[in-house]
């Protein structure tokens, strides 16, 4: 085929894609939308048959994939002169397997479309196969993820031999009756590691960084964007569907998950802030925001669950801009070591644009979508009796923002130790440079990512619209008669949020991240007292977090089975 | 007790998979124990849908209420072998690029380029 025949056919599937979801979206706004394949719709409320259950967060999901596919391919298309086909094809299964797993109300089906869609990644992170890095980072990711979704089957097979379902439906009706027993809590702790495992929550995450940061930068753009927000997404979906009812009296499982949560959070920004490598720092950057996330989840109620939605798709754009701009920048440079980089970035002051911009979206400052989401995450962690995740929400944004203002400055401006005056008047290193501009197709498509999750921020009445999606996703007799017995559903009217506070907030997280950046670029200007005395105090850890971090295949399993067997521990503590 | 062998088995599989990927220092080893780790998810789903006395579930020229073994753990396990033969064929396949460029397939031997 030829190559621009092929470009626009995939670009051109993808968008038709994007478009379909939006109208599923729209038309699931009243109801959820239940599609039985075969006709095997259920009889006297049993179901035999297997459905696509479509709510607006599913919904949501899938256009999310639809959008950044569409950006990753139209970005690709100058980027890969050399790559053939099956490039495109790979993800266009992606975004299928994606699509199907967001959309799909069977558990089991739920797990073949997660195999789908992972196996297309695994390919696509490893396909460059004269680069020993990207297959390096493809046998973690792929060994890991399996061993996760291996567990997930475990679960699910525990959990039909205890129900005779497979309809989430169906599953959470059957166990709704009773309260959690061991057989029901260990096919939980199967699921939730395994879906743990994709979304990239400590300690299930050391696959992530080599995997997101090696593989293709256009990949990266939907694995940031999309893939670990999935894995929060099967938590939640499977939670509320299948296991709120045994689990309703169960009062330590929120502080399980947002032990895990914070944890997630503080050790993504942490890392993120040591990493010099652009595209492995937006990976950390995807693990704190995972954290951040599940924070939200974690409050199981629908207020969290509606702001870690908005945030999780406004944060999600952002991160594929991101990724857009840093695959902007290892095209034109050959390289994407802020280090070797200093100064070297001056004649691409649209992507240093773009960087600025997305540290502010990431840092949550309005108009950005993240910012709607936080404000929405906060109030409900304010309703729940947890204010202290304010604090942990601004620390988040702070660490991200910083390291990627830090990186643009240094790149960009030329400025910090190492780089010095002397690299930012060398100017553009000649003979690493092959296109001296960036290309319209390749700034366009993280021009519209930021500019949709502007949008997302400015639509009026999207926080009420957020919040009543998350009703309905947390409701689940609703679900179960919407998906069984075809009965309406009632939403709830909710107060508006209050955004000055949350303002505040976010202009505090950007101005932390601007102060960390600058404390980073230009030490020399810090008491030297202070600065000698905390690097010193802060030195052994880094160092420890860094050494933890260094892992081969094995570790990443070990510390695997090592979660899976705290998370369990801390399981039967609370349900005992 | 009986009952609960497969039970066993499947757990056994399980964990022996799993030590063998954490302690392998070979890619080849460490796929294929991946697949031990697999196959107890096969000993798992058959056992939970395994009807002592039950027939195959062929529902032709038999009486009504005949028992039968669970169809459906049958159809999870087919699709979870093609599941289990796609992964462990993309992994050996990265293996074979690992080992030409790597010339090994110790993990633990790859160049390294982390910061």
């Amino acid at each position: 085929m030829p190559r621009r025949l092929a470009d626009t056919a995939a670009v051109a599937t993808a968008a038709v894609v994007t478009v379909c979801c939006l109208a599923l979206l729209a038309s699931c706004l009243d109801g959820t939308a239940v599609y039985w394949f075969g006709g095997w719709v259920p009889r006297h409320g049993i179901a035999l048959g297997v459905a696509f259950a479509v709510d607006p967060v599913g919904a949501t999901m899938a256009t999310l994939a639809g959008v950044l596919a569409t950006a990753a391919l139209t970005f690709s298309w100058r980027i890969f002169e050399a790559v053939r086909t099956l490039h495109h094809a790979l993800m266009l299964v992606f975004l299928a397997g994606i699509v199907g797993f967001c959309l799909s109300g069977d558990l089991f089906n739920m797990f073949v479309f997660y195999e789908l869609f992972s196996v297309a990644a695994y390919a696509l992170t490893g396909y460059q196969t004269t680069d020993p890095g990207p297959v390096r980072g493809a046998l973690n990711f792929a060994i890991t993820n399996s061993v996760g979704a291996i567990l997930v089957l475990a679960g699910i097979a525990l959990l039909y031999g205890r129900a005779g379902a497979l309809n989430l439906a169906q599953l959470g009706q059957s166990l709704a009756s009773r309260p959690a027993d061991r057989l029901v809590i260990v096919a939980f702790l199967l699921l939730m590691v395994g879906f743990f495992v994709k979304a990239a929550v400590v300690p299930f995450h050391f696959w992530l960084a080599d995997a997101y940061a090696l593989a293709p930068t256009v990949v990266g753009v939907l694995f940031a964007g999309v893939v670990s927000e999935l894995g929060l997404y099967a938590v939640a979906r499977v939670y509320w569907t299948v296991f709120s009812g045994p689990f309703e009296g169960v009062q330590g499982l929120r502080g399980i998950l947002l032990v895990g949560a914070v944890t997630t959070a503080l050790v993504g920004g942490v890392m993120c802030v040591l990493q010099h490598h652009l595209a492995r720092m937006l990976a950390y950057a995807t693990v704190s925001h995972v954290g951040l996330t599940l924070a939200g989840f974690a409050l199981l109620g629908p207020a969290g669950t509606g702001g870690a939605v908005l945030y999780l798709v406004a944060d999600g754009l952002v991160k594929g801009a991101l990724f857009i701009s840093v695959g902007i920048i290892e095209h034109h440079l050959r390289d994407t070591d802020e280090r070797r980089l200093a100064g070297r970035g001056r004649h691409l002051p649209w992507v240093a644009g773009l960087l600025v911009l997305g540290a502010l979206g990431l840092a949550g400052v309005p108009p950005f979508g993240t910012f709607l989401g936080k404000a929405l995450l906060e109030e409900a962690a304010l309703a729940a009796g947890q204010p202290w995740l304010i604090g942990l929400f601004v620390a988040v944004a702070a660490l991200t923002s910083a390291a990627l203002l830090r990186a643009t400055g240094r790149v960009f401006l030329g400025l910090g130790p190492g780089g010095g005056p002397a690299a930012a008047r060398r100017g553009p290193d000649e003979s690493a440079v092959r296109h001296p501009h960036a290309h319209p197709t390749q700034v366009a498509p993280a021009v519209a990512l930021l500019a949709l999750a502007v949008a997302i921020g400015l639509w009026p009445g999207l926080t009420a619209a957020a919040e009543e999606a998350a009703a309905r996703f947390t409701d689940r007799p609703a679900y179960a008669a919407a998906v069984l017995g075809g009965a309406a559903e009632v939403p709830a009217a909710h107060p508006p949020v209050l955004l000055a506070a949350p303002a505040g907030w976010a202009v505090l997280s950007a101005l932390l991240g601007l102060a960390l950046a600058w404390a980073a670029l230009r030490p020399d200007r810090l008491p030297a007292g202070p600065r000698d005395r905390l690097a010193r105090a802060a030195a052994p850890a880094v160092a420890a977090l860094r050494r933890i971090h260094r892992v081969q295949i094995g570790d990443s399993v070990t510390w695997l089975v090592v979660g899976m067997a705290g998370f369990g521990t801390l399981l039967a503590l609370v349900t005992r | 007790m009986l009952k609960f062998l497969p039970y066993m088995v499947a757990a056994w599989l399980l964990l022996v998979g799993l030590y063998g990927i954490v302690t392998s220092r070979n890619l080849v080893h460490a796929i294929t124990c991946l697949s031990v780790a697999q196959s107890s998810t096969y000993i798992l789903l058959l056992s939970v849908g395994f009807e002592r006395g039950g027939t195959a579930p062929v529902f032709l020229d038999v009486p009504v209420g005949t028992r039968a073994v669970d169809p459906v753990v049958g159809a999870l396990t087919l699709t979870d072998v093609v599941v289990g033969a796609t992964v462990s064929a993309l992994l050996l396949a990265l293996a074979v690029q690992a080992q030409k460029h790597q010339g090994t397939l110790d993990p633990e031997r790859f160049g390294k380029e982390r910061d």
